[in-house]
């Protein structure tokens, strides 16, 4: 299998990420929830979303969120694309019937002291033009067509070099 | 609310608490389940050419690290439900804050994880925050790192969690 991943040249701060949209349903919701191992019933039960968290319906667990921001970012870089850091703040919750649209914009772009190469990039995760969560990630780049990030362990792998 | 820190949470500051192995083997079945909850059609998760090729054989979505150490809903013999995270609960209780949330969450990836591995980890708290008032209540921020390892002793990643625990305002 032919398989292409963007190369750090390509990247400039500034550049936007294609814009990602996903219609939730509930089962959206459950299978996000039971992929990560998260039990807890206002992630399946819609009763005790209702009753017990005063909120509408079952909602995105985190784990899931992080899940879904991982496969934005990789789904622009490639598969050589190796996630360093990852940082994001939920402001409110994606319920089944919200279409959820991720966009993304490079917020810097750098190589460090061990030669690999980062995109810091600004994912924004909205429903209906609200903001659901804030994510920061940086994620590695191949320098060129024969680096791989995948191949940096111990000290050439140092995603908190830089503050995020 | 008393401004000091107790003596005991100050006492946790620092150190290495609940160390814990997961529960079972990293595994590919989780790992697609989840691909496929995100619709994450990434080849090195799906194409085992590729997963050589690129990663050096199969590895799971940096993201799952916490999906590793989530409890069996039920498991035989247990009384009591098992806690992820058990150093939030702690400072719960011991700082009589009964509601919390997340403010913040933060990983950092370190090696990658594989099938077969055995993961553990372990949770350090940061720090504990003077009393502050919020719109939610009158309580305190405090940061939980929570460090992962695999079975050759290899960071494969470091959460960090920003909650704030909170009495309701009257």
């Amino acid at each position: 299998m032919q398989v292409r991943s963007r190369t750090l040249d390509q990247v400039k701060e500034g550049d936007a990420l294609p814009e990602l949209a996903c219609d939730v349903t509930a089962t959206t919701v459950v299978l996000g929830a039971l992929a990560s191992r998260d039990w807890r019933p206002m992630h399946h039960d819609k009763d005790f979303a209702v009753e017990r968290n005063g909120v509408q319906d079952i909602f995105l667990n985190t784990p899931n969120q992080a899940a879904w921001f991982e496969r934005y970012l990789t789904d622009w870089t490639g598969p050589k694309g190796r996630l360093g850091k990852i940082r994001f703040r939920m402001k409110a919750s994606v319920f089944p019937g919200d279409r959820m649209v991720f966009r993304g914009t490079v917020a810097r772009v750098a190589t460090d002291d061990h030669g690999c190469g980062w995109a810091d990039v600004e994912v924004n995760l909205s429903v209906d033009e609200r903001t659901v969560t804030d994510c920061t990630a940086r994620i590695a780049l191949p320098t060129g067509e024969d680096d791989n990030p995948w191949q940096r362990h111990g000290a050439d792998w140092q995603p908190d070099a830089a503050p995020l | 609310m008393s401004e000091e820190i107790p003596s005991e949470v100050q006492s946790w500051i620092g150190q290495r608490l609940y160390e814990e192995h997961g529960d079972f083997p990293v595994e590919m079945g989780y790992v697609w389940s989840s691909c496929a909850s995100v619709e994450n059609g990434n080849p090195i998760y799906w194409d085992e050419a590729v997963a050589g090729q690129i990663t050096g054989g199969p590895i799971a979505p940096p993201t799952m690290i916490s999906v590793w150490f989530r409890p069996h809903h039920w498991a035989p013999g247990r009384t009591q439900q098992a806690q992820p995270l058990q150093v939030h609960f702690d400072l719960k209780e011991k700082l009589g804050l009964p509601e919390a949330v997340m403010t913040d969450n933060t990983i950092t990836f370190g090696e990658p994880v594989r099938p077969g591995d055995r993961l553990r980890t372990h949770q350090v708290l940061r720090s504990v925050s003077a009393p502050k008032t919020t719109k939610l209540g009158d309580g305190r921020f405090w940061v939980i790192d929570v460090i992962y390892q695999n079975q050759k002793g290899e960071h494969v990643g470091t959460e960090t969690y920003t909650g704030f625990g909170y009495r309701r305002s009257a």
